[in-house]
């Protein structure tokens, strides 16, 4: 108890070092805790991945559609529940800047493969009975401020012409890390208007979501599915949908790994910012280290009062930082909504927080602690005064 | 045996048989204590003179053992303090020296009362009687009503006393004072070196004190003068 006084009273002894050094290591934190929180961003639809659900592409690549008839021979596969289905149809809302997902989605049971997006019963059944019908996410909804009824226009790229849809309901995530920001309309609508203006591209789903019953058998329903499709115009490729979420962030792979160095990079420098702060505290004090030292006290009591000290320091300053992450958090996801929809600080960004705070803490003092155990009482006595 | 032996003819508390000491400044070997043997009684007041660089320090922090001798043996109430280990030396002084410093060397961060019960954080004692012990010794040398004062708002002489009050505190075999009035003003040094006087002659404290002041020195019960590592006693 007389110890844990005597640290907090030198922690607040020089007020202005002290001030400044836990500024430094809250910015410190706060910058970590953000980037962190960019790489799971990052990776926020591969958590989201569910275990149960495969993705089956044309196995030449992403961008090159599939026969909608794929969908009832992929349903007759053994272990295979139910099969969804979509387009990317990209467009431009207002401006190019207004990104957001936009797809064309079987309006059948679709949101059934994906429970994680919570829909109103009604919203759905408006949805399933209106052919130009679309869903937004909340996020998307708050964002452009839309209303249920609303008509959304887009204008086609991939799929040229003006598109105009009918906001018949709003879906809510079931988890914070859930994308509310993304936009599905009927694939049959997008088929039909195909089948009038652009026969040649009517007819394609882009990708098929597979469910299925037992995740411990993707490997072998991946394979079986791929199979039957072997040989023809249209090959397959079927990944969980982990692996086929992954493959989007290994194509940014690079600057995830720079972001987290830059992460890491901001720890050491805070680091030796703090180390440098215990190293002066540690030097004016030697005088007092030796009373403490002729007084009968030992190593072990001088390094729970230096190492003590640091640790506040480092605590005091990351659980600052941790707390003005949160609004900072907000302010960047508003900002960045449509590039990263899921910007949460997850806790565990918070607990490697808190542990590299004890970790830098300690790490800072241990050469004064290392000098303060070796000092030789007459040598340090004899430079008083 | 001894080039000092007690005057009182009591037995001796303290027993310096033929210390060396040198230190090495740079590439020279400086020989700063050569072959001293003291012999302190028990409830003995002596006084340590000599000119700067005589070695007076020296022998004043061998025997509070926060140093080492290159040769020779020092014994302090019975016990050879040379032949302890670093930790078990550390436990001796907790138990057997009280220390007085020129510049009194109180920690800033903590009240007069805090600095004189911090010692006693290495005894087996409850917060009540730590308390109780400290202020005790802060009544002892009459600082009872200034006990929360932090040492940036004391004297001098307070600072000092406030030392004195820490160093009896665990009731020490032994109390060394290095230059204890050095720092202190005329009025403040005769209130110091009276309080010194009064533990000697009322509680029995033995005390060694390092001194250059003679008006200081005259109130010890002995005095021995070194020069150039030897005691010069004429």
């Amino acid at each position: 108890m007389e110890l844990i006084k005597l640290i907090l009273r030198n922690t607040l002894r020089q007020r202005l070092r002290a001030a400044l050094t836990i500024m430094g290591m809250a910015v410190a934190i706060l910058a970590f805790c953000l980037l962190r929180t960019v790489v799971d961003a990052w990776y926020a639809g591969v958590a989201a991945a569910s275990p149960n659900r495969l993705v089956t592409r044309n196995a030449v690549s992403l961008i090159f559609p599939m026969p909608i008839n794929y969908r009832q021979k992929i349903l007759q596969v053994p272990g295979v529940s139910r099969v969804a289905y979509a387009n990317w149809f990209g467009g431009v809302y207002i401006d190019e800047r207004n990104f957001f997902p936009r797809m064309a989605v079987g309006p059948e049971i679709f949101f059934d493969l994906f429970p994680e997006f919570v829909l109103p019963d009604d919203h759905l059944k408006a949805f399933q009975k209106q052919r130009n019908a679309c869903i937004a996410g909340q996020k998307l909804v708050q964002k452009y401020g839309w209303k249920l009824g609303d008509t959304i226009n887009l204008t086609g790229n991939i799929y040229p012409g003006d598109w105009q849809f009918v906001l018949s309901g709003v879906y809510r995530g079931a988890t914070k890390t859930t994308d509310e920001t993304q936009f599905f309309f009927r694939w049959d609508y997008l088929d039909e208007v195909l089948k009038k203006n652009m026969p040649y591209l009517s007819g394609y789903a882009g990708w098929y979501v597979v469910q299925i019953r037992n995740p411990f058998e993707s490997g072998a329903i991946s394979r079986t599915i791929d199979a039957l499709f072997k040989n023809s115009w249209a090959e397959t490729l079927t990944e969980t949908e982990k692996a086929f979420q992954m493959g989007f962030v290994a194509m940014t792979d690079a600057i995830v790994t720079a972001v987290r160095m830059v992460s890491f990079v901001v720890i050491g420098v805070i680091l030796l910012v703090l180390a440098n702060t215990m190293t002066m505290t540690a030097r004016e004090r030697m005088s007092e280290y030796a009373v403490l030292k002729t007084l009968g006290f030992g190593n072990r009591f001088l390094f729970f009062l230096i190492s003590g000290e640091s640790v506040t320091l480092a605590l005091l300053g990351g659980l600052l930082g941790m707390a003005l992450a949160f609004p900072v958090a907000d302010v960047f996801a508003a900002e960045m909504s449509t590039l990263l929809p899921v910007f949460h600080i997850h806790w565990k960004t918070l607990l490697l927080a808190t542990v590299l705070c004890l970790a830098i803490g300690l790490l800072a003092s241990a050469f004064p602690t290392w000098r303060a155990t070796r000092i030789r009482i007459a040598s340090a006595l004899s430079h008083i005064g | 045996m001894t080039e000092n032996k007690s005057a009182t003819g009591a037995l001796p508390i303290v027993l310096v048989e033929n210390i060396h000491k040198s230190y090495r400044r740079g590439s020279q070997e400086i020989s700063v204590l050569r072959g001293i043997n003291l012999s302190v009684a028990e409830g003995n007041f002596i006084a340590l003179m000599g000119p700067s660089g005589s070695g007076k320090t020296t022998l004043l922090n061998l025997i509070a053992g926060i140093d080492r001798p290159d040769e020779g043996h020092l014994f302090v109430a019975g016990t050879d303090i040379t032949l302890l280990g670093e930790l078990d030396l550390a436990r001796w002084r907790a138990h057997h020296v009280g220390f007085v410093f020129q510049f009194y060397n109180l920690l800033p961060v903590l009240s007069g009362l805090e600095n004189v019960e911090l010692p006693l954080l290495l005894r087996d004692l409850t917060r009540k009687q730590r308390r109780e012990h400290a202020m005790l010794a802060l009544e002892l040398v009459g600082l009872q009503d200034r006990m929360h004062h932090y040492p940036r708002e004391l004297s001098g002489g307070q600072q000092q006393r406030v030392a004195i009050a820490r160093a009896i505190v665990t009731d020490p075999t032994l109390i060394v004072a290095d230059e204890p009035t050095g720092d202190l003003d005329k009025a403040s040094a005769a209130e110091v070196l009276g309080l010194m006087e009064q533990l000697n002659r009322e509680f029995g404290k033995t005390i060694i004190m390092v001194t250059h002041d003679p008006r200081a020195a005259e109130k010890a019960k002995e005095i021995h003068r070194l020069d150039k590592g030897v005691f010069n006693n004429k």
